[in-house]
């Protein structure tokens, strides 16, 4: 059997499995929590037929968008600082490890208090998640590079600008990407998180506004919805990252 | 590929020079001086095949940094055609090392380039430079491949091509061969003959195996334990047209045994020291 042909029947079975567990929780628990499969993907598509729903999909598609691009730069830029230098990469690295392991909700009314109700505080909430990995993983990547290619850059006489970009950032690449698959998932879940709790517009704010309203099909489609984006996504970069690692 | 020829006029010039060359490291832990190496006198003529041989340890490839650039003497004075070389990479010199240095994320054509392009050569030059030397190491079939798909013989090509076509002067190879098999050791030791041949370059080999230096050089320098001093530099008398069968001559079993007379009590010293707790 072809490698593409098993590449596409894991998922498959996968999505099956999923869907008939889905199905039998739901004829277990009932209407009071949950939908069938096929009931939310025929509410999925009501929804996205309704003029009122496109602003909100817009608005987290933008601020995740925002977030990820954020959190991809600053996560880099603290990466490659960080992993060159080693005293800077010696103090702050336990800080970032750190701040990777608490509860992001706990700074979020400091991020409210500083960033308003608006789209900024989601951005600046997805983007703090999503920049964390970025960073510990370039900072490990840049690290890890062979000191035989620092060497063949130094024979080479290139510049420090020109060993960063030519060198540096190519040799640490699927590493980095690795970070970054990483950091769009958490990226995603701060974004939506950060619409849930001080937000009026938006995925998140949608879905906290269904559960106040026990509107179990919005619940339902909303969260198809996300996890579908995130499986298609995340599987598309954990692709692209494998194809990364195979040169190495 | 030939900007001097073995045969012209420069052949007895003094191309490189090392005089009371030393090296002393402080230990970053406790602070301690280690004496790694001199002092080093030492004349290299130009378009010479030089090899260096002792035992581990001993500040050969200390030796190879220095004349690279990529390391400074603590005292003495090392020049490359004239100039002082100095924490910086001459012009005209090109290292090859033991390690795999291809980088992985280029194909083999674009690693060869890699030099040309950075210094800024124009695209046709890069390009026939290129081709030539993918010719040269007999790469041409692999110019697309990427050198995780090479075994380790074949990357090893890549990285001496990729030091050929910046068209150096002086070589100088640290160990280039180490890692590979014995045969895959000898066919690449003709062919870097064939290349010290067609490009008149002046040859710097730091090698473990005397063999190769036996088979190899023009003359060879047996380093001691260190501090790493020259003991004796051995004249091998090779015409310039040879190859591995030369191996086959009684004068090589004579210029082996003589290198090793050398290196015996040497590499006793330096495995006796390996072996203190």
């Amino acid at each position: 059997m072809s490698t593409a042909r098993l590449n596409l029947i894991g998922p498959l079975v996968l999505g099956v499995v999923l869907i008939v567990a889905w199905q039998m929780t739901y004829w277990a628990i009932g209407d009071i929590a949950l939908r069938s499969p096929w009931q939310t993907l025929r509410f999925s598509a009501e929804l996205l037929a309704r003029p009122s729903f496109w602003p909100h999909l817009v608005e987290t598609g933008k601020a995740f968008a925002a977030a990820l691009a954020i959190a991809a730069l600053l996560g880099l830029a603290i990466g490659l600082l960080l992993g060159l230098g080693k005293l800077a990469g010696d103090v702050f690295e336990p800080m970032l490890i750190a701040l990777y392991s608490i509860p992001k909700v706990t700074l979020y009314p400091i991020l409210l208090l500083s960033f308003g109700l608006g789209v900024s505080a989601k951005i600046a909430f997805g983007a703090l998640h999503g920049f964390i990995p970025v960073a510990l993983f370039t900072i490990n990547a840049v690290r890890n590079i062979k000191p035989i290619y620092f060497k063949a850059s130094r024979v080479m006489k290139l510049s420090r600008w020109a060993t960063i970009s030519k060198i540096v950032f190519p040799a640490a690449m699927p590493e980095i990407f690795t970070g970054f698959r990483i950091g769009f998932s958490l990226t995603m879940i701060g974004t939506v998180l950060g619409e849930m709790f001080a937000s009026q517009r938006g995925l998140g704010y949608l879905l906290m506004n269904a559960i106040g309203l026990h509107n179990v099909d919005i619940i339902m489609a909303i969260t198809l919805m996300l996890v579908v984006f995130a499986a298609i996504v995340s599987s598309a970069l954990l692709a692209i990252d494998r194809r990364l690692h195979k040169r190495f | 590929m030939t900007n001097a020829s073995h045969n012209d006029v420069h052949k007895d010039d003094l191309h490189v020079s090392l005089r009371g060359a030393t090296k002393v490291f402080r230990r970053a832990d406790d602070g301690s001086e280690v004496h790694a190496l001199g002092p080093v006198d030492l004349d290299l003529k130009r378009g010479e095949f030089f090899a260096v041989v002792g035992p581990s340890g001993c500040g050969k490839s200390t030796l190879l940094e220095v004349l690279a650039g990529l390391s400074t003497v603590t005292a003495g004075t090392v020049t490359f055609e004239g100039k002082p070389i100095s924490g910086e990479v001459p012009d005209g010199v090109g290292v090859v090392f033991q390690e795999d240095a291809c980088f992985p994320w280029m194909t083999v054509a674009d690693n060869i380039a890699f030099g040309l392009r950075q210094a800024g050569a124009a695209e046709g030059e890069i390009r026939a430079r290129v081709e030539g030397a993918l010719a040269l190491m007999g790469l041409n079939a692999f110019a697309a491949s990427y050198p995780a798909q090479l075994s380790g013989g074949m990357r090893q090509r890549v990285c001496i091509a990729r030091t050929l076509v910046l068209q150096p002067r002086l070589i100088l190879l640290d160990e280039p061969f180490g890692a590979l098999d014995q045969q895959t050791r000898l066919l690449m030791g003709e062919e870097l003959l064939r290349l010290w041949r067609e490009t008149g370059a002046t040859i710097f080999l730091i090698t473990h195996a005397l063999d190769e230096a036996a088979m190899l050089a023009d003359r060879i320098g047996v380093m001691s334990a260190r501090p790493g001093r020259l003991l004796e530099i051995v004249e091998t008398g090779w015409p310039e047209t040879r190859d591995s069968t030369i191996v086959e001559k009684p004068e090589f079993g004579h210029v082996t045994a003589r290198l090793w007379q050398w290196l015996r009590a040497e590499s006793m010293k330096s495995v006796g020291r390996m072996d203190r707790p």
